[in-house]
């Protein structure tokens, strides 16, 4: 509806009553869980965070009721195409007993108010939004109608349980007197939240919005160009900033060989140096841009006591998969159940193999920016993208001295995240951007290029995964292991935390739910040179691929149907039996190929399971071979993620995780050599277009067991449905992505 | 120099081969033509040159005096793009919505040069990137615009 940028027209606090917000100091960060960069196994002591009986209750500060009845809501989770606005609007107006339709949702500042997750944290990632804030965010509404109920009990001078609600009015059915939301909101968000405990939830069978295909409020905004992200932003007097970023992450600026002819160029306003980079000021960026690529910098190697991590001028991503490949431990266990080296031992067959995954780049379409402007009152406001904006603030504390108060953070539209947007030290502009800012003394938005951002991207990790597995007379597997080289996401973002596994480096690996009898899960910890970040789906996107793809090697073996193997390895689990069973039945039922379809192609079915983020995945790829690359022409995929609030959303974040899923599988990597990506744009680093997207059939199956995530569920299990589609057409098993690095015939 | 944008015209001082995209966005503030690539790969800068989709961030600013631009925030002016942003709402194209001004132009001028594109017209004039994966909405959003004029003849 409304995605406009409201964030400079109303000043945060002004509308809304914010009185009551306490703000997270900055050592309350590193209280967080782990799984998001955040130190591993640090206590949990939340001296400043709502416990979990009040979280969410603050109504003032997340709803304002303007006079004409809109709803402004502002979001704990930041909207960056997930549909999540939505949703909340959805759930929030469910119980406030509001149309969706009339909210305009908006991201909340930092502040623990808006810590509303189950799990105490505030992000927007591990597709966690609605699935651990659902209840909380409901009873947000119910606490919202309940006192404009009351506000209507004063003002009508009625005892309140006289009163109901229709969507947007409180209405004395008695006198046939009504009030709209509008008329009552100033006296109803002054008024003492209830207790939460008197709040009775609307029955799931009276719903008229949460599980509907409601439409999404941004919609409208999104395909005029009204929508506006951090990049599009200005305030008065600002300035614009370009930077030219180390070759290589670690080194520092020797000299700069031309300042004086740079900062006398066109436009320029001066020439900065800054850690690991240059910077120009300029009137307009495109002066700022062309002058900061023309800067000659003597460039100094990282020294030895550097604080980021530095590349080597030898890095190769090629010759470091050799290197993993061949690291022979020590590794840690994360799974180990039954006698898998008994197993082994006296197995009828045994078989083995290595598979490894690329680095990949976030690619998403709006490159990096950030706004920093210092007012008067010696306040800092930052706008930038985020997915933690209580990390941010925290970090921007940190790194210049105010104290959290004196921050405003403003968190606009995200252009695609895919996890890009985390903390990441190096990779985010806006210590560049305050920086400039302070040294300019008038606000500056910073830009980073396309070349800059593949320049700076943290990549998603790689792995080499050596299986052993066993299978006993009937070709069944009894034993199976999976030993990963590999450095886990959060374990290189916040340092390797002595013994403990990083789960996001074996997830999906882990936690299998097949009935092998002896299985062993571990890492081999190698801490890589290059930053690692979270890439949509984590340490699923590949593991799942590795696992689901030796699993059809193991039922080939064993001479076993891969869909049928599947379902007698689940024959204990019902829900990912009906689940299996949805995907087979939505493709028309199983069938493997070869066959040859009706336009003279041969093509070929693959399967593949995943179970990330609460939710279950079960996809059937369809694929053919044409000028030697994979097609794939059809994906079905049927997601068990036990209840849901959009079904078109969820659909639509099906269709997305599909395309990023083939993107990896078909064509994309990022290739390191010489310490420096290979590809600095799109033109060396193709993603996923139009033309290679397959046809995706969705099936949504709502078991009712506990809600899960639905932004990164559906993709992991893309990958290894394709590539076992693609063994069982060209008898050729392949052990890495992407595929466009083989020619099939 | 002097520009024609959304039916206006505007004195631009700028250098004649700043990009257009740069002058649409900062000196002009119509910021809903996006910055992506700087290298004419992902389209999130299309913007129409008498009718025709240009990405607007190769094209020096010089070389479009004297030529019709229209960008996305006068798109809804245009009878073809007011259909192609009711069947991208209709549809529910956008997810970021970051590419979706490019693909609303690019969609635009396809439907104005092939009323009724077959699918590999769409898939060789739809090039713009999507990084969310909207490609079978949009895919379905162009053919169903592509069906509507014959459905107003035969009304």
């Amino acid at each position: 509806m409304n995605t406009r940028n409201a964030v400079l027209d109303t000043p945060l606090g002004e509308p809304i009553n914010l009185s009551r917000r306490r703000f997270l100091a900055s050592t309350a960060v590193g209280a967080l869980v782990i799984g998001f960069g955040l130190p591993l196994g640090t206590p949990r002591a939340y001296a400043a965070t709502p416990n979990a009986a009040e979280r969410g209750t603050q109504v003032p500060a997340f709803l304002e009721i303007r006079p004409d009845g809109t709803v402004r809501l502002l979001s704990p989770f930041m909207e960056g195409g997930q549909g999540t606005h939505t949703a909340m609007a959805q759930i929030v107006g469910e119980e406030l007993d509001a149309d969706p339709a009339t909210f305009i949702v908006e991201a909340a500042p930092p502040g623990d108010a808006y810590v509303v997750m189950e799990n105490g944290m505030r992000i927007t990632g591990g597709s966690m939004s609605v699935r651990m804030s659902y209840p909380t965010m409901r009873r947000l509404g119910a606490l919202a109608r309940a006192m404009l109920l009351q506000a209507g009990a004063e003002q009508l001078g009625v005892p309140v349980a006289q009163l109901t609600t229709t969507p947007g009015r409180v209405v004395h059915a008695a006198s046939g007197r009504s009030l709209g939301y509008g008329e009552l909101a100033g006296r109803a968000l002054d008024m003492p939240v209830p207790d939460p405990a008197t709040i009775t939830l609307r029955d799931p069978s009276q719903f008229r919005w949460i599980g509907k295909p409601v439409k999404r409020l941004d919609a409208y905004d999104k395909s005029t160009g009204k929508a506006q992200y951090s990049i599009d932003l200005k305030v008065d007097g600002m300035l614009h900033a370009a930077v030219q970023h180390a070759p290589r992450l670690g080194m520092t600026v020797g000299s700069l060989r031309n300042q004086a002819q740079v900062e006398a160029m066109k436009g320029v306003h001066s020439v900065h140096q800054l850690p690991g980079a240059v910077a120009v000021v300029a009137e307009r960026w495109w002066h700022a841009k062309r002058a900061v690529e023309a800067i000659q910098v003597e460039w100094l190697e990282a020294a030895a006591d550097s604080t980021v991590r530095a590349m080597p001028a030898d890095f190769s991503s090629d010759k470091y998969r050799d290197f993993l490949a061949a690291q022979q431990g020590p590794a840690r266990d994360d799974e180990n159940e039954g006698d898998v080296a008994g197993a082994l031992a006296n197995a009828k067959t045994q078989v083995e193999a290595t598979y490894h995954n690329q680095y990949v780049n976030h690619a998403q379409l709006e490159p990096p920016s950030a706004l920093a402007r210092f007012n008067p009152d010696g306040t800092l406001e930052v706008w930038l993208p985020n997915q933690a904006p209580d990390m941010f603030r925290a970090d921007m504390a940190k790194r210049t001295g105010l104290d959290p108060a004196k921050i405003t953070l403003h968190s606009p539209l995200l252009g695609g995240f895919f996890g890009r947007h985390f903390l990441y030290d190096s990779a985010n502009p806006y210590p560049q951007a305050i920086a400039l800012a302070k040294a300019v003394g008038r606000p500056v938005k910073l830009i980073w290029s396309r070349e800059e951002e593949f320049l700076r991207d943290v990549l998603r990790p790689v792995a080499v995964v050596k299986f052993r597995a066993a299978l006993d007379a009937q070709g069944l597997p009894v034993a199976i292991e999976a030993v990963s080289a590999t450095e886990g996401p959060s374990e290189a973002i916040a340092g390797k935390q002595g013994d403990k596994i990083d789960p996001t480096a074996l997830e999906g690996l882990s936690g299998k739910s097949y009935a092998i009898p002896n299985k062993r899960i571990a890492q081999i910890y190698v801490k890589g040179p290059t930053m690692l970040g979270y890439w949509r789906s984590v340490g699923n996107s590949l593991n799942d691929f590795f696992y689901e793809a030796f699993l059809d090697e193991l039922a080939d073996k064993g001479g076993q149907d891969p869909y049928e193997l599947r379902l007698h390895l689940l024959r204990d689990n019902p829900r990912l039996t009906t689940l299996l069973k949805a995907v087979g039945e939505l493709s028309g039922g199983w069938k493997r190929g070869p066959y040859t379809a009706e336009d003279g192609s041969r093509r070929a079915r693959g399967v593949a399971m995943a179970s990330p983020f609460g939710s279950h995945a079960a996809v059937v790829a369809e694929v053919s071979i044409e000028n030697g690359q994979v097609k794939v022409h059809h994906i079905w995929e049927a997601i068990d993620p036990g209840s849901i609030v959009n079904p078109a959303i969820v659909e639509a974040q099906v269709n997305g995780a599909v395309a990023l899923g083939l993107s990896q599988t078909l064509l994309e990597e990022a290739v390191y050599v010489d310490g420096k990506p290979r590809a600095r744009n799109y033109d060396l680093y193709p993603i996923l277009p139009l033309s290679r997207m397959a046809q995706v059939h969705v099936k949504i199956v709502e078991s009712g067991e506990k809600m899960g995530g639905i932004g990164e569920p559906p993709l992991p299990a893309v990958a290894p449905a394709v590539a076992n589609a693609v063994a069982h057409l060209t008898g050729q098993r392949i052990r890495s992505l992407p595929l466009s690095r083989y020619t099939f015939a | 120099m002097q520009l024609r944008i959304n039916q206006k015209s505007y004195e631009v001082d700028a250098d004649a081969d700043t990009p257009l995209l740069w002058v649409i966005r900062d000196d002009l503030g119509l910021t809903g033509t996006k910055y992506g690539c700087g290298l004419a790969q992902c389209g999130a800068c299309s913007v129409l040159v008498d009718g025709n989709v240009v990405r607007s961030c190769v094209t020096p600013v010089a070389g479009v005096v004297g030529h019709e631009i229209t960008t996305i925030e006068a798109i809804e002016a245009d009878d073809v793009g007011k259909r192609v942003v009711a069947a991208w709402v209709e549809h529910q194209v956008a997810q970021c919505g970051y590419c979706q001004s490019g693909q609303v132009m690019a969609a635009t001028a396809l439907l104005k040069h092939t009323p009724a594109p077959s699918d590999a017209q769409i898939e060789a004039a739809m090039i713009n990137l999507c990084r969310c994966g909207t490609y079978n909405a949009i895919r379905t959003a162009v053919h169903d615009l592509a069906v509507q004029p014959a459905r107003q003849e035969s009304a």
